[in-house]
């Protein structure tokens, strides 16, 4: 457990450093291309330093605000603030905050950056599907995400990719308007460098949401493995997890405010198309094992 | 010379290990502390909510007075407890009362529909599982503090500093898993 959360930690760090480098990357090719010479560096680096500062700090509220979660109080839902108290006793935790997503489907994450500062949030179709048992599986699985720190590469992870890919889609777009073409044009000597450029600064920012993507993967799938077992081990319970898993299985994963930046957050994927199970394509990207390893895993404990 | 050298290093691992080894068994101390005032706070939510609880009840079975007396001298023994071993034997007869009282709600339909028991109800679940999560956190803490008291070599370390092993919170249960009752 202490070695995750170090691990955790020097992977948050090496996230940080990456991010930073791949954008002042980015920033970089665009200076050159656009012969504006350094200011397009320190714009990014400016940029990616806000990035990483702002995820880490404000990282939670804004995956939270993503899912339009709204906190609730022990008078609205006593069931749910009991359960999570319990299980941050026995964790030996301080309470998270607890929010409710309003989303049909069941569903649930943590985020934060450390168990002083986390967040257990729930969709309404999970407090609607499960019982009491099960509830506390579920959350058993998120306290582990918390004590482990996951919640903290998780959170940075999200703010992070999610800015990269906006960044990118705008540099794109500025692009298509032709904002950079013009003065291109007045460089006649290296028409064979600024092409070289060009094509560096384009393979750029195509990788850094694929790059992003890849990080995503490597962070999320073994960690749920981990969860689960460490949620059964909190709960002294492994039969109320591994039923809670079963009822996910046959229920409906498409929610509203599902996107690729925060996917691998939930304790279920969510799929994006109403009434489906997962596309092709997002089982390529799948950010969780399946759902039938897991509960085998569980089973065998 | 050298020899002087080799035994000043000897002398500065074996002191680096002994500060290790204390600080460990101090942040293991201070964690058995924690896990037993964590205890302490849901045993005494529990006991508030017993005369509430009893209240209730009795608008619909007041004939059971015999029982409601039980509960509520088995609270009183346990507000008054102290130490672990006293405590878990006032725990033992609280919970036996409740679950009684709770066996005798069952045959009055209108009582079990009522908003208030219900929420006491919650609220008594709730704090049950609280008690036994903090008393597993407890326990857990207690046996590595323990462990490392009784091992060697840290156990120099405590008996210099004396250190003393903890008693665990043990309590009788029935079945095991995390709580019996269905709400829903």
């Amino acid at each position: 457990m202490y070695e995750q959360i170090a691990a955790n930690k020097r992977k948050t760090a090496i996230l940080f450093v990456l991010a930073i480098v791949l954008l002042v990357g980015v920033g970089y090719a665009i200076g050159l291309l656009t012969n504006s010479g350094p200011v397009g560096l320190v714009i990014a680096l400016v940029i990616a330093v806000a990035m990483s500062v702002g995820s880490y700090l404000y990282g939670d509220r804004i995956v939270l605000a993503s899912t339009r979660a709204k906190e609730v109080s022990k008078e609205e839902q006593p069931r749910l603030h009991n359960i999570v108290e319990g299980l941050a006793i026995a964790a030996g935790v301080p309470k998270p905050r607890i929010w409710i997503v309003p989303e049909s489907a069941p569903n649930a994450f943590a985020t934060g950056r450390d168990p002083e500062h986390s967040h257990v949030a729930v969709t309404q179709g999970l407090l609607e599907t499960m019982n009491r048992v099960e509830l506390e599986g579920v959350i058993g699985h998120e306290m582990a995400h918390v004590v482990d720190r996951d919640i903290l590469v998780g959170t940075v992870v999200a703010t992070l990719v999610g800015a990269a890919v906006l960044l990118a889609e705008f540099f794109m777009r500025m692009w298509w308007w032709g904002g950079f073409r013009g003065r291109r044009g007045n460089d006649s000597g290296g028409g064979a460098a600024s092409a070289l450029i060009f094509a560096v600064g384009f393979i750029l920012l195509i990788l850094a949401p694929i790059f992003g993507q890849l990080i995503r993967l490597a962070v999320s799938r073994n960690r749920e493995f981990l969860a689960d077992a460490q949620g059964a081990m909190l709960t002294r319970y492994p039969p109320g997890l591994i039923s809670a898993l079963k009822k996910l299985q046959t229920a409906p994963t498409a929610m509203r405010s599902a996107n690729n930046a925060t996917a691998h957050l939930w304790l279920n994927q969510p799929s994006r198309l109403e009434g489906e199970k997962l596309g092709p394509m997002e089982r390529l990207f799948s950010t969780h094992p399946p759902l039938p390893e897991r509960i085998r895993r569980l089973e065998e404990m | 010379m050298t020899a002087l050298w080799i035994v000043l290093g000897i002398v500065a691992v074996l002191l680096l290990a002994g500060v290790w080894i204390y600080n460990r068994l101090v942040t293991l101390r201070t964690r058995v502390d924690n896990g037993w005032s964590q205890i302490d706070v849901q045993l005494r939510r529990r006991a508030d909510l017993i005369p509430n609880l009893v209240e209730t009840v009795k608008g619909y079975a007041a004939h059971e007075r015999e029982l409601f007396e039980r509960v509520t001298e088995a609270r009183t023994r346990s507000l008054g407890a102290t130490g672990v071993a006293d405590q878990a034997d006032a725990e033992n007869q609280v919970s036996a009362g409740l679950r009684q009282l709770m066996a005798v709600v069952e045959n009055y339909p209108d009582l079990k529909a009522n908003q208030n028991f219900l929420a006491l109800q919650e609220e008594l679940v709730g704090t049950e599982s609280k008690i036994a999560y903090a008393r597993q956190f407890y326990n857990d803490q207690v046996m590595r503090l323990n462990t490392l008291i009784q091992s060697f070599p840290s156990s120099i370390v405590a008996g210099a500093f004396g250190f003393q092993e903890r008693l665990f919170f043990e309590i009788e249960e029935e079945t095991r898993g995390p709580v019996q009752v269905e709400l829903s």
